[in-house]
């Protein structure tokens, strides 16, 4: 349907009036009421004693139980449907508004009946598009007089689906490492959650940014290690300008030094910039960039490198 | 315990068990999964069962009637909904009496859980007698 169909159905239920529904199973009694303060942990003796029940426990004696094919139907039921139909799956309660006339006496059987009152939007809301239901629902008693009233809101929402927010959609981060034979086993180790170091299978001397020939030996036969993580800021700087594409300025690009001999860049975060000193005792952390770039960062430590 | 404009009621924490989450849905006669059914409850992108509306209600209730005493009639009760309250959380009422009028009293009370508010709103009671509760 469309919003002006779903607006037409709204009138056209809210015309119907009230609809009563079937009076309660049972009458209103001691044992479903002494239950219910039970399990709330009322410890109000009045009800009781004076033969009442908890003016909360209205809509309770009206309630479908566990099988609920034989549920009346009520103007809500075909508004709850057209807005199902239509996309708007997903429901979560807004207000409920309960007025007592008075308190339902033991022995009396209450019945329902409800009317449509009110259909608003489409909105924007935070858990997406939708529309807000409004309804009344009035107990009366045997004597035909109003018991209690609800006035109950539902927000019924388009959901979002679950690709947009999280994986699939996502863009790709702008700025991509340039990845090669020399610098792929860095990468993957920073997919894997390991800092890979690259050593020299010759003469073991280590070296980073990776790349094709050992400065010491001149050998090009490369294997790695695994860095503890640990490392200590030797220098840094506060990007300000100009903008990066998909970074957020301010940011701190930091020199780090390893305790295995070498220094890395990369940011330091999860630190207010003001707080961020040459010398600070920094451990990696990994971030996801988009669905495949995951970037090695620096984030403050209690454990020295 | 006072009840002049302004002053506050106790505080009531309530632990939400799975017990008191399962126990107060069947005395309210709600048997929807997502108060009963963790696996359901999961599925439907909840993190756990999660507490009804009419037992919102009911403790609200409850709040107030333990300050107020038994001779309070309670005459209105209106909440708006906020976050769900999950089992495994801790819900608070804190609430202030915000009018009073011969024994017409309105009290704005407040249930917070982890994480925020769970239910807003106003209780509106009257007490027989003046001077009560004081
Ligand atoms: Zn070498």
């Amino acid at each position: 349907m469309s919003d002006e169909e779903l607006h037409e159905l709204a009138g056209k239920q809210a015309a119907l009036g009230e609809v009563r529904g079937t009076p309660a199973q049972d009458p209103v009694n001691a044992p479903m009421i002494r239950h219910w303060l039970d399990a709330m942990g009322d410890e109000n003796p009045a009800y009781l004693e004076k033969g009442v029940a908890p003016p909360a426990m209205a809509q309770v004696w009206t309630m479908p139980g566990v099988r609920r094919s034989a549920k009346d139907r009520s103007p809500v039921d075909d508004m709850i449907a057209a807005l199902d139909a239509s996309g708007y799956t997903g429901v979560v309660a807004t207000n409920c508004e309960q007025t007592y006339h008075r308190y339902a006496r033991v022995g009396e059987r209450l019945t329902p009946a409800t009317r449509f009152a009110d259909l608003a939007g489409p909105k924007r809301t935070a858990l997406g598009v939708g529309f807000f239901a409004t309804w009344k629902v009035t107990w009366y008693g045997e004597d035909d007089e109003p018991v209690a009233d609800m006035l109950f809101r539902v927000l019924k929402f388009r959901p979002r689906t679950k690709a947009a927010p999280a994986a699939a959609d996502r863009p790709a981060y702008p700025l991509q490492p340039a990845i090669n034979q020399d610098t792929a086993f860095f990468w993957e180790g920073v997919r894997q959650g390991e800092l890979r170091i690259q050593t020299c299978a010759d003469c073991g001397h280590h070296r980073h940014p990776p790349g094709p020939l050992c400065p010491q030996c001149r050998s090009a036969n490369s294997s790695h290690l695994v860095a503890s993580g640990l490392g200590t800021l030797y220098s840094f700087v506060v990007h300000h300008h100009p903008p990066v594409p998909g970074r957020e300025t301010p940011f701190v690009v930091g020199v780090v030094e390893l305790p295995e001999g070498v220094r890395i860049v990369g940011n330091v975060v999860d630190c207010p910039i003001e707080e961020v000193a040459v010398g600070m005792p920094l451990r990696v952390t990994y971030r996801p960039m988009d669905d495949q770039l995951v970037l090695p960062m620096w984030a403050p430590s209690k454990e020295e490198a | 315990m006072g009840a002049e404009i302004g002053s506050a009621l106790p505080e009531l924490a309530i632990d939400l068990t799975p017990t008191f989450v399962v126990s107060t849905a069947l005395a309210t006669m709600d048997f929807t999964p997502v108060h009963h059914d963790v696996d359901k409850a999961r599925a439907q992108g909840s993190k756990d069962i999660f507490l009804n509306i009419l037992t919102t209600m009911g403790l609200v209730e409850r709040y107030v009637t333990d300050w107020a005493g038994p001779e309070a009639v309670i005459e209105r009760v209106a909440v708006k909904l906020g976050v769900p309250a999950y089992a495994g959380d801790r819900l608070c009422f804190n609430g202030t009496v915000v009018s009073r009028e011969e024994g017409r009293f309105t009290v704005e009370v407040r249930g917070k859980v982890s994480l925020g508010d769970h239910a807003t709103g106003t209780v509106t009671l009257a007490l027989a007698e003046e001077g009560k509760p004081c």
